[in-house]
């Protein structure tokens, strides 16, 4: 065993794991080359951290960032062959192992993956990858041929010479790792791509379609045992005394370890933990715990919003509120607490013995994660390894700055000493263990002049922060004020001749987490159904108000929002027995309007068609970008018409599974028509920004049908 | 003691009978395209082919098993499922793939009785499964071409 994660440790960090050393592009001279200052002024890659060109031809990306169905295995290849005029087919992509060194996000200058960043951060680095390792290989067969390297050209994975002398990347893969890596890389003209801009197919699909893609749950290293936890019934609440012999009679069952997270049952399969788990007998401290119900901070929520908050962005002033003739119009919106519910919950594999320790699964933030586990085992980092697996999904839930998962997974591993552990949280833990989207309460005031035109604006939001007082808040600069948490209630595009937006930190032992789209996944409700009422009550139309307030330099804006009217043929807020909702909103540097088209089946909403014009900058993969724009609309539909996680007094969570936290079916799932807006702007993410404008399209497309106002969220009540 | 057949292959069982089947294929066959999402039949994540008719692997016990047909999307042939198993590849279909295996045996179960499933009939064959990444219109758009390679 020692031996054993020794060797495969000490490979995976060679990057020579199951293959023969010396087919790497691993150039000399690297020192060098890291001074050397690339696009964007961050430092030039280190090729060999990057791809790797085998002797059968295969060129395999390394991810810095997790592929959990956003695309960026696909993505960033394409990036990399593109440059190095590789064949679609030879591509391959692997997930890279925790190094915040060489695989940081420029974005939060640490290994990460969130903020829909993956492309904007990697579309010049992974190009510059490609580009040195075309140069390095056209080195080789230059030195080779004994022909000038300018005269030769590289197409589809082949490099020639006019000669007629012609050879595949993989005779030149040893030769070129002995060459200079070029100190300038020379990119492409854009307008010489060939394969970014096209449909390039995914490169995991096969994998995912036949049941060989192997995920963090789908690993079982050899010996290994299957933890589950019994947690604790609320938030805060800790371990008190515990009676496991019910526990450790069960079949299969090898021990119980009290943690801090909760009581971990140990066992030979899944079956007999979890029939262990539930033969524990436990009382809880909840001396700590949190217990207001859900109800009782709406409230609370509520009145902090209303009464006003810090400021945090003022445009003119309000003066224009209190002006003759305008009519103030003020709206309240509430936003619950929301479960990401990825399909595959949390779960990882740890393997720890004779003081080092291996750790595999869907790590978000994997080198946070390797500090975590050195620290609570008490080892050195270096003696950590954090592999990073596919991830069935995240949307948030996997993005750990308090890197709680990896805390429990070193945990387990430390209560019960070397061995080889899987931990696995069930679908109830993840529906009750917290780390929701803050539950926020929205107030909103504006006036109206007698021709209809809006006078003033003023937006004030009550919710936690998920920044202010941890680590990532910290390395951010989030002291005091956290804009995660109000983020897209600023920075409006619209004139409102004066605006004002204030926010209240709110205190809950509810843990809160970013879950897809962040702060916009409220503030573009709130704004643009609010809008959209006024638009209406003076008498606008939802497409030509909204493009009438647009300030000048919102060319971007105006363009998306063109774009959906043109596509959906606007006719206005309903015709011919349907509603038609209008929403625009920018989030992750992405502009994105829909429209829904919404009808009354038994007075619910059902959606049956949305409209989306979308400006990502330059379209890297047009397939990827409209399945995250279907996706990122199936998400906040499913979480705007029925979620909602409701706290009872006392303070247990009252949802359990999907059978009361209802998801999103298919029958529910409305066509989808994306408009993919084309543009040379450099490229920024879709992961996100698909979310945001969903639910207040909807909700303005019910009320173009019905005149209903809708002002609390979920849209669907769920009858409890 | 459990006998029944899985993708072809005799297996016995000596594990407690009330194991869930999905718990089964996976810790002791390590076959892990079946997937668990709840454990509660709510989201058709653990799909298979019992006898030939999909059935939710994550509530059903072994001990109910015997002498029973089980087939995992590794084991799984035949014109239906290698049309809809194509049709996915053709439109890209999966995301972060968690939810696919289930998605592909009901689709493929679906194309088994129905050649030409309407839109209507997608609907009610695959509410079951749940994909949180929203998949859905690809889903719906992979069964109607699978059909329609299957017609000819
Ligand atoms: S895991 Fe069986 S239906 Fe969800
Ligand atoms: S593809 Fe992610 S849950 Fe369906």
């Amino acid at each position: 065993m020692n031996k054993s994660i020794r060797t495969s440790r000490r490979a995976f960090l060679a990057g020579t794991a199951g293959l023969v050393i010396g087919t790497y592009l691993a150039p000399r001279g690297l020192r060098a080359q890291e001074a050397a200052a690339g696009g964007g002024g961050n430092p030039l890659p280190q090729p060999n951290a990057f791809v790797r060109i085998a002797p059968d031809d295969t060129v395999t990306v390394i991810v810095k960032h997790i592929e959990f169905g956003q695309g960026p295995n696909t993505g960033l290849a394409t990036l990399v062959a593109e440059e190095l005029d590789a064949d679609w087919s030879q591509m391959r992509a692997e997930s890279a192992p925790a190094n915040d060194e060489t695989y940081k996000n420029f974005a939060f200058g640490s290994q990460g993956t969130g903020g829909s960043t993956a492309m904007a951060n990697s579309y010049m680095q992974m190009r510059q990858v490609g580009a040195m390792a075309r140069a390095m290989l056209v080195a080789a067969a230059a030195a080779e041929w004994g022909v000038p390297a300018e005269e030769i050209t590289v197409e589809k994975g082949k490099i020639s010479h006019p000669s007629g002398q012609s050879s595949s990347f993989g005779a030149f893969a040893e030769a070129a790792a002995q060459q200079q890596p070029p100190a300038e890389p020379v990119l492409k003209d854009p307008a010489n791509f060939t394969l970014i801009g096209t449909d390039l197919p995914k490169l995991d699909t096969q994998k995912k379609t036949n049941g060989s893609a192997i995920f963090g749950m789908d690993q079982y290293p050899d010996g290994v045992q299957t933890v589950v936890l019994a947690r604790p019934p609320k938030f805060g609440a800790t371990p008190g005394s515990v009676d496991d012999a019910a526990a450790l009679a069960v079949p299969g069952v090898n021990a119980v370890h009290t943690l801090p997270q909760g009581v971990a049952v140990y066992a030979d399969s899944t079956f007999a933990a979890l029939r262990g788990r539930d033969a524990l007998s436990i009382e809880w401290d909840e001396s700590g715990a949190e217990t207001r119900s859900s109800a009782a901070m709406e409230q609370e929520w509520a009145a902090a919003a209303k009464a006003g908050g810090a400021v945090v962005e003022e445009e003119g002033d309000l003066s224009g509120l209190e002006a003759e003739g305008v009519e103030v119009m003020e709206a309240e919106f509430m936003f619950p607490f929301l479960a990401h519910a990825p399909m595959e919950p949390l779960n990882g594999i740890i393997e720890v013995s004779g003081g080092e320790a291996r750790a595999s699964y869907g790590a978000q933030f994997p080198g946070g994660d390797q500090m975590t586990i050195a620290q609570v085992l008490g080892i050195d980092p270096t003696a950590v390894t954090v592999e990073v697996t596919l991830a069935g999904g995240s949307f948030g839930r996997r993005a750990q700055q308090d890197a709680h998962f990896a805390a429990e997974l070193a945990s387990v591993a430390k209560a019960a000493g070397d061995g080889a552990y899987k931990l696995v949280w069930t679908r109830e833990d993840d529906i009750r263990g917290g780390y929701y989207r803050p539950m926020t309460a929205h107030y909103l005031r504006a006036g109206l002049d007698g021709d209809g035109n809006i006078t003033g604006w003023q937006n004030d939001l009550a919710n936690q922060s998920i920044m202010i007082g941890s680590p990532m808040g910290e390395m951010m600069g989030a002291k005091e004020i956290d804009p995660t948490s109000f983020e897209g209630s600023n920075m409006l595009p619209y004139d409102f001749g004066g605006r004002r937006v204030s926010w209240t930190k709110m205190d809950a032992g509810v843990p809160v987490l970013w879950w897809r789209s962040v702060g916009s996944s409220h503030t573009a409700t709130a704004v643009e159904v609010f809008l959209d009422e006024l638009l209406e009550a003076g008498g606008k139309d939802a497409v030509q108000g909204r493009l009438d307030l647009l300030k000048e330099d919102a060319t971007r804006e105006r363009a998306v929002i063109e774009k959906v009217a043109e596509i959906a043929n606007w006719q206005g807020r309903s015709a011919n027995g349907k509603g038609y909702g209008m929403a625009y909103a920018k989030s992750f540097g992405t502009y994105v309007a829909q429209i829904a088209e919404v009808e009354d089946r038994g007075g619910v909403p059902h959606v049956t068609k949305v409209w989306c014009a979308v400006d990502c900058g330059v379209a890297v993969n047009p397939n990827v970008i409209r399945a995250q724009m279907e996706g990122g609309i199936g998400y906040g539909l499913g979480a705007a018409l029925f979620d909602e996680i409701v706290i009872a007094e006392g303070g247990e969570v009252v949802q359990s599974n999907f059978d009361d936290y209802r998801m999103l079916r298919i029958a529910e799932m409305p066509a989808v028509e994306v408009a993919i807006i084309d543009s040379t702007a450099d490229p920024t993410g879709v992961g996100e920004p698909g979310v945001p404008p969903i639910a207040p399209a909807v909700i303005n497309g019910w009320r173009g049908l019905t005149g209903q106002k809708i002002r609390r969220l979920p849209i669907v009540q769920p009858m409890v | 003691m459990t006998n029944l057949t899985v993708n072809g292959k005799e297996v016995t069982w000596d594990i407690d009978p009330e194991t869930p089947l999905l718990w089964a294929l996976r810790d002791h066959e390590k076959l892990t395209g079946t997937k668990f999402g709840c454990g509660v039949a709510q989201c058709g994540a653990c799909t298979v082919m019992l006898n030939g008719m999909p059935r939710r692997s994550c509530v059903t016990p072994i001990g109910t098993l015997e002498g029973a047909e089980v087939t995992t999307i590794e084991g799984m042939e035949g014109a239906e499922f290698e049309a809809v198993q194509t049709a996915w590849q053709g439109i890209d279909v999966p995301q972060c793939g968690w939810c696919q295996s289930g998605q592909i045996m009901s689709a493929t179960a679906l194309l088994q009785m129905n050649g030409a499933p309407t839109d209507e009939d997608i609907d009610n064959a695959m509410a079951g499964n749940v994909c949180r990444c929203a998949t859905y219109v690809r889903v719906r758009q992979a069964i109607h071409d699978a059909a329609k390679t299957m017609e000819g």
